[in-house]
């Protein structure tokens, strides 16, 4: 018998499933994801959060192989761990939309497998979402969706946020941004009629709600049921998580 | 072999195999099939047979039909649950139950669930394991009851509780722990509710309703959607848009009534002097 040279492969990613959105709006900026994290047909936890808070302005997404993305959660936090240490103050959101850009370049021949979606304020006061491909190529956008029901969501929300294929009354024009309610609703149907048609998406939802100073927004989360903050320092910025369930089938 | 010959040689011909691979290589693949990512199950008890299914069919990770039937008709008391292929257990157990009704009008008598056991396990055996249908079936005849799982290579198991299907895992997990000999009838149902819950919250390729057969030595009750466990949430907004919404580019209105004016011409008209 001849000696034939063999090839075996190790493939050191997996795919977790899952979905997360972010919507921009004036003064506000909302980052959801759902918490269901699965293998192939199997559910491997109904609660593993996609969605972290990073400071007081500025909240993180990740979608994909979950075991980079806490990686890179942790990395990046730990980036702006020094950056405050060094100049005793949070990083401003488009800075860390750099710093993430580098990062994962740096990984460019052996990436992190894992798209994000970064939302918070801008030093302006308004709104923002930033997206990036895994090896870091990002824009600044009004809204975004990624993961397993990307393909589902996304052309909803072109529809209902940027009203793609809708005319306008006449004599009227469509609002550059919505207001807070309108958006965590649009936010809460994206993600349940995700729920309905993919079976990767599901279990609960975790909606991260950052206002910007002294916002007129914070009106619209006086009733919500369960709402939590997770601001950590008085009069700047604050964060908000409202959880919601979803089917678990 | 060099010329093509009217007469087929004895055997299979795998001249479409090569075909297809050919296409493959080509980068033209097969048309992907609905499959039914499934909880399926079947249990013996005191008096007959239960059967159970979920309602979801999938084409990879999307769901194609959240409430589908996968408990077929074979005969009267004969009952048959499909994995796999969704068209696949649909034309097998429909040619199958057809076959059946014949033999049934042929012979005269009830015909038997080994009957349809082995006509499905021959047809699928002679597909070599293409025509992608898992079964379980079951069923009374004058021999008792019985319950067979039939894999799609053709291989066939008699046993008093089965399971198959993505979510045959999660479901037999529940008969291995609950089932009993001689159960109630009740109990027998609750077992499989139970079976098929399993497989909805725990295997992504099952979901939605609960299906359930109950089949005895002279009744069959199908009882679809005995439950709903996962009834559609109500939307946050509503989602009706303004007339006028649609932009369009050509506006053209035209009559569909047909206008017609009859002219007489010259010496045609009907003499009355």
């Amino acid at each position: 018998m001849t000696q034939r040279p063999q090839q075996h492969s190790f493939n050191p990613y997996t795919e977790n499933g899952g979905t997360i959105l972010a919507i921009a709006g004036a003064d506000f900026s909302v980052i959801a994801g759902d918490t269901r994290q699965s293998e192939g047909y199997s559910i491997q936890t109904r609660y593993a959060p996609k969605v972290f808070r990073l400071t007081d302005k500025a909240v993180l997404a990740v979608n994909g192989f979950a075991a980079d993305g806490n990686m890179f959660v942790k990395k990046v936090r730990q980036r702006l761990e020094w950056y405050r240490h060094a100049h005793s103050k949070d990083m401003p959101i488009r800075a860390i939309a750099r710093l993430i850009q580098t990062m994962l370049y740096a990984r460019r021949f052996f990436p992190y497998y894992v798209y994000n979606i970064l939302g918070g304020i801008e030093e302006d006061g308004t709104g923002a979402v930033y997206s990036f491909d895994p090896v870091g190529s990002y824009e600044r956008e009004a809204c975004r969706a990624a993961g397993a029901a990307q393909s589902l969501m996304q052309p909803f929300l072109d529809n209902q946020i940027y009203f793609k294929n809708q005319t306008p009354a006449p004599g009227t024009s469509f609002p550059q941004h919505l207001p807070l309610n309108t958006v965590l609703s649009l936010v809460i149907d994206s993600f349940t009629g995700a729920t309905e048609r993919h079976i990767e998406v599901g279990d609960s939802l975790e909606m991260y709600v950052v206002l910007a100073r002294e916002s007129p927004s914070i009106q619209a989360l006086q009733n919500i049921v369960g709402i939590q903050e997770r601001t950590s320092t008085a009069d700047g910025e604050r964060i908000f998580v409202i959880r919601r369930d979803l089917k678990k089938d | 072999m060099s010329s093509s010959s009217i007469y087929s040689p004895p055997g299979f011909d795998f001249s479409n195999q090569l075909r297809n691979n050919f296409m493959l290589q080509k980068g033209l693949p097969l048309p992907k099939a609905t499959s039914t990512g499934t909880t399926i199950v079947g249990c013996l008890f005191k008096d007959g047979i239960v059967l159970g299914a979920d309602t979801r069919a999938t084409e990879g990770p999307i769901v194609a039909d959240k409430n589908c039937e996968k408990i077929h008709y074979i005969t009267e008391s004969i009952r048959c649950c499909g994995a796999g292929t969704a068209a696949d257990t649909e034309f097998t157990t429909a040619l199958i139950s057809s076959n059946m009704e014949m033999h049934a009008l042929q012979t005269g008598r009830k015909p038997r669930v080994v009957t349809a056991m082995t006509m499905l396990k021959q047809m699928l055996f002679r597909y070599q394991g293409q025509v992608g249908a898992a079964l379980v079936l079951g069923g009374v005849d004058a021999t008792g009851a019985h319950l067979f799982t039939i894999h799609p290579h053709g291989s066939t198991d008699k046993l008093p509780y089965v399971t198959m299907g993505s979510g045959s895992l999660a479901a037999m997990a529940v008969f291995e722990s609950g089932w009993k000999p001689n159960m109630e009838r009740e109990d027998a149902l609750n077992l499989v509710k139970l079976a098929i819950a399993a497989g909805i919250f725990n295997d992504l390729g099952s979901g939605s309703n609960i299906d359930a057969c109950i089949i005895t030595a002279n009744n069959t009750e199908m009882l679809r959607n005995v439950e709903m466990p996962n009834v559609r949430v109500q939307k946050e907004r509503d989602y009706k848009f303004r007339r006028g919404t649609t932009a369009w580019k050509k506006e053209d209105v035209r009559k569909l009534i047909v206008e017609e004016q009859t002219l007489l011409i010259g010496g045609d008209e009907m003499d009355t002097s």
